[in-house]
């Protein structure tokens, strides 16, 4: 039987704002324990929240980031339940309705096709803290500095179909919440954290099977992996006769597989109800409208754009604007190279490849866009060629010259286009080569070709790699065919 | 002194008769003396009393003291307080000391008063007698086996008995106004949202609301002109300027247009509490004011609304007594679910977790459109029915509470003790402001008047309680109980 996975995901954004979602106390990352706590955050008797405007501000973008609709009014809702690590015995969230209401985000396929993935809505909430169970004889410790810091939590529709599609769609999310500013996307740091509901059923049946939602599937290889386990896991269980169970289910990436947490029977009746400290949000068109306004290119635009105005092809105007940091990089490039097809094979081949080994992030690239646009300028304009080009790469990858300019002078790499120049160490090569251009000479015409190179191999090794090889190739080919 | 009015204190200090520290010393003297018997306070804080009685001598001899300054009050153990004991009237918070002060705490510090301590209260402010105190119960000083009202029953006994002139309470239910008519004293609740909630440890948050209690309306005038107003740090504050309550107490009240709800005069309310009310309404029609008959139609849902209201909010709120970080926690737990069983077990008393059940039930899947949606479709009637009755009155009367002060003990039936607010609920549930003035005794126990306005008209209130204040004298009476020896 024919299989298909019906794939939705929770993603949980931890929004960028200075101050916690109720508090003033801070939200930077990696202080001492309960060092950013304050008594809001700790849950105190007779503290009361207030809500940071700076969040409001955050998830509103981002609903007109996806498109989607945002409701005049929202309201907070207290999700209730008992742990050590949730202070006031509920979190704060939006149950019923949510800032951000049904808005939808493209993601490109392996193919090059786009395909668009509904969001249901988006809303706000606070984070919970930490429970430590390192390095306490056997007891908890808890830590309360991440207990309200703000998130916001995507949900899609269940409009995926295999987990390449899941980690095409959380890479999408995780670009527009960055190319917005709004979070710093910083996986490792659980900025970004996701939970996923899988389901399976036979192809072309209508209806939904049984789904199993995935908990704490926190990168964009866990998603493809998680959910590939799942698929296998669901899809066995099925042919060998059994059934699906409703269940929460954690992804353990150090044995690569889903373990049941809790059964439908034993999950929480959460008991939510309106938060009776907090006010409607209520939002007047003039502030939606002045966010809108405030937005920058986002990535569906950006890739629209490479394509369009810049001629790019389809995979590398959505590799470039696949993430903020990659489309600004490339963009100064671009500026500073004068020629975006030049650029775009800068940045992806070489910078990419190089990256890649080291295990860099472009931002922390040792060669900079400006950079790297003064070798594009170079190449575009013919002062190196494509080997000279390389070098000069390397060069500025390991530091020894701040302008690609600089390197070039001070390796002499300038490209030789003077064709009494070339013509003389042409001349030279194939007076010191008889036995090969007697043997070329020989040869069928539809054989020279390959043969020539030779003779390009040595004036390019006489020039030191600087002469221009399109004239040598053309000299060589009059010179040695009309002899 | 300790007979006095907080004004009439004020005008003491300020003409020399004598100085904060006196003043204080004499109360503390009295709370020493009587409060064993009484048992009003659960904390006095006599040190810190007398080092803000000496700030505040030192504040008027430099010329800088304000209305309130060196006034000594005590304030509801309710309010977080820093650095002492915020006990909530419960075990468990009877080891929580507040390290930071409620707003209106603040507020009052920084106006000058001196907090003689923190006084009894029904655990959590749940209850309508003080006796859900783990502290023990509160008496009322006109009868000692009488109880003094709840859930604010130790401000009012402590203010009617005169160890001090004046204390803040909160209101949920009836909190203030029902232990201020129980002990003939003078109770304010504001509009919700007048005074900020934030230090005011929860009960229900879209109900409680803090408020002055006093022994005369000019009192609370002038004390809830300093706790009142806007508090950034409580979203359902209000932002709306205050007024000077005190400018407009003298306003006439001819042609005042009072509406009696005929539902506030029906079965149950005991006839002499009845007569003494109606007698005060025939103060007004001699004052010039006119009086008609109006209807709150709804009124019989507000105890039921209540009861799902408040304790769905209660037991949300309540959730952070869980023996992990603060409060009380079991001994020796053997797992977390042991850890929480056994702390909320042992810490709540036993109306608490009543309500507490009733309100993790009314909320879940599958009863909370039955109840809490219900119950707040309930409220918009309610307070529907406020608005429309406003429209054609100035202000509303009837009794504050169905009976005087009842003994001791007298009701071991939840429900009995619930319908004891049946006057005063739907207030809280409209968000209206509401006082209780003395208007009387019945058999010898102290019957309160309740006046209701629209929203934030606590200026017409205070105004309205302070003319019948100046034609009659019930708010001048003094229980027996400790008058001796004074």
């Amino acid at each position: 039987m024919q299989w298909e996975a019906v794939i939705g995901l929770e993603v949980h954004v931890q929004l960028a704002t200075q101050s916690k979602i109720f508090s003033g106390a801070s939200t930077a990352f990696g202080a001492e324990p309960n060092t950013q706590a304050c008594a809001v955050d700790l849950g105190l008797p007779g503290v009361l929240p207030v809500l940071n405007e700076g969040a409001v501000a955050m998830a509103v973008k981002f609903g007109l980031g996806i498109d989607a609709e945002i409701p005049e009014t929202s309201i907070f809702d207290r999700k209730n339940y008992f742990y050590p690590d949730l202070p006031k015995g509920y979190q704060t969230s939006q149950m019923y309705q949510p800032i951000v209401g049904p808005g939808e985000v493209e993601i490109t396929l392996d193919d090059g096709s786009a395909k668009r993935i509904r969001v249901h809505h988006a809303h706000l909430e606070e984070d919970a803290g930490k429970s430590l169970h390192e390095d306490y004889h056997g007891m908890t410790g808890i830590d309360l500095n991440r207990a309200g810091t703000p998130l916001l939590e995507i949900v899609s529709e269940p409009d995926m179909r295999s987990a390449k599609e899941a980690a095409a769609y959380l890479k999408a999310i995780h670009a527009i919440v960055t190319y917005l500013g709004i979070s710093d996307g910083n996986m490792a740091e659980g900025s970004m954290r996701c939970d996923v509901n899988v389901s399976v059923r036979p192809r072309g049946q209508a209806s939904l099977g049984t789904r199993a939602e995935v908990k704490n599937v926190n990168s964009f290889r866990f998603v493809e992996r998680a959910i590939a386990f799942e698929i296998e896991r669901q899809v066995e269980l099925l042919e060998d006769g059994g059934s699906v169970i409703q269940e929460t289910r954690l992804y353990d990436p150090e044995n690569d597989e889903t373990r049941s947490m809790r059964t439908k029977e034993e999950a929480n009746d959460y008991r939510y109800f309106p938060c009776p400290d907090l006010l409607p949000v209520v939002l007047d068109q003039a502030y939606v409208d002045h966010l809108r306004a405030s937005l920058p290119e986002l990535p569906s635009e950006k890739r629209a754009r490479f394509q369009n105005e810049l001629g790019l092809s389809a995979y590398d105007a959505s590799v470039l604007s696949s993430s903020r940091a990659m489309a600004e990089y490339f963009e100064a490039v671009k500026d500073a190279g004068g020629d975006a097809k030049l650029a775009a094979n800068w940045v992806q081949v070489e910078l990419a490849g190089r990256l890649n080994k080291e295990g860099l992030d472009i931002a922390d690239s040792p060669v900079s866009a400006a950079q790297l646009g003064g070798l594009v300028a170079r190449v575009k304009d013919e002062t190196i060629n494509g080997k000279a080009a390389k070098k000069v790469f390397a060069a500025l990858w390991d530091g020894e010259g701040d302008t690609a300019d600089s390197i070039i002078d001070a390796q002499g790499l300038r490209q030789v286009t003077d064709s009494g120049a070339i013509e003389a160490m042409v001349d030279q090569v194939i007076a010191d080569s008889p036995v090969q251009v007697a043997q070329y000479r020989e040869a069928d015409p539809d054989k020279r070709g390959k043969m020539i190179g030779y003779f390009v191999g040595q004036v390019m090794k006489a020039s030191r790699g600087t002469a221009n090889p399109q004239q040598v190739n053309a000299l060589l080919k009059d010179k040695l065919d009309n002899a | 002194m300790h007979d006095k009015t907080l004004t009439e204190l004020a005008a003491a200090l300020a003409a020399g008769e004598f100085s904060s520290r006196e003043l204080t010393e004499a109360l503390l003297a009295r709370i020493d003396r009587l409060d064993g018997e009484l048992n009003s306070f659960i904390t006095v804080t006599a040190d810190a009393a007398l080092e803000a009685a000496d700030r505040a001598d030192q504040a008027r001899a430099s010329g800088q003291a304000g209305p309130l300054t060196g006034l000594p009050l005590a304030l509801k153990d309710i309010f977080c307080t820093q650095g002492v004991r915020t006990s909530c009237g419960s075990r468990m918070l009877d080891n929580f000391v507040s390290p930071y002060d409620a707003s209106v705490v603040e507020k009052l510090a920084a106006a000058g008063s001196v907090s003689l301590g923190k006084t009894n209260m029904d655990e959590f402010a749940m209850g309508s007698s003080n006796e859900n105190s783990y502290y023990g119960p509160v008496k009322n000083p006109w009868d000692l086996a009488a109880v003094p009202g709840g859930s604010s029953g130790g401000s009012a006994a402590a203010v009617a008995a005169g160890l001090v002139p004046a204390a803040l309470g909160t209101d949920t239910g009836g909190s203030i106004r029902q232990p201020a008519a129980f002990c003939g004293i003078t109770g304010l609740k504001p509009t919700y949202g007048r005074v900020s909630r934030y230090g005011m440890v929860a009960y229900a948050s879209s109900l409680d609301q803090a408020g002055p209690m006093a022994r005369s309306a000019e009192d609370c005038a002038l004390l809830l002109g300093a706790i009142a107003g806007h508090d950034l740090r409580d979203s359902t504050s209000v932002a709306r300027g205050v007024p000077d309550y005190r400018e407009t107490l003298e306003a006439s009240l001819s042609g005042l247009k009072i509406g009696l709800p005929k539902e506030y005069f029906g079965d149950g309310l005991s006839p002499a509490v009845e007569s003494a009310v109606r007698e005060a309404i025939r103060v007004y029609e001699s004052l010039g004011a006119s009086v008609r008959e109006v209807s709150l139609p709804h009124t019989d849902l507000a105890i039921p609304a209540y009861y799902v209201i408040a304790p769905a909010e209660a037991s949300s709120n309540l959730s952070r007594f869980d023996g992990v970080r603060f409060g009380h926690r079991c001994e020796n737990p053997t797992d977390l679910i042991d850890l929480y069983k056994r702390s909320r077990a042992e810490g709540f008393g036993e109306e608490v977790k009543r309500r507490i059940l009733i309100g993790t039930h009314t909320l879940s899947e599958g009863f909370f459109d039955a109840y809490y949606k219900k119950a707040q479709q309930v409220r918009r009637l309610i307070r529907q029915d406020f608005i429309d009755a406003f429209e054609d009155v100035d202000v509303l009367m009837g009794p504050a509470s169905p009976t005087p002060a009842f003994d001791l003990g007298a009701k071991s039936d939840p429900v009995a003790m619930y319908l004891q607010d049946v006057y005063t609920i739907a207030i809280n549930l409209a968000g209206i402001p509401g006082l209780s003035v003395p208007a009387g005794f019945a058999n010898g126990r102290p019957v309160g008047l309740q006046i209701l306005g629209p929203h934030f008209a606590e200026a017409r209130l205070l105004n309205v309680a302070h003319r019948f204040q100046q034609s009659t004298d019930w708010h001048r009476r003094q229980p027996a109980f400790g008058k001796e020896n004074a």
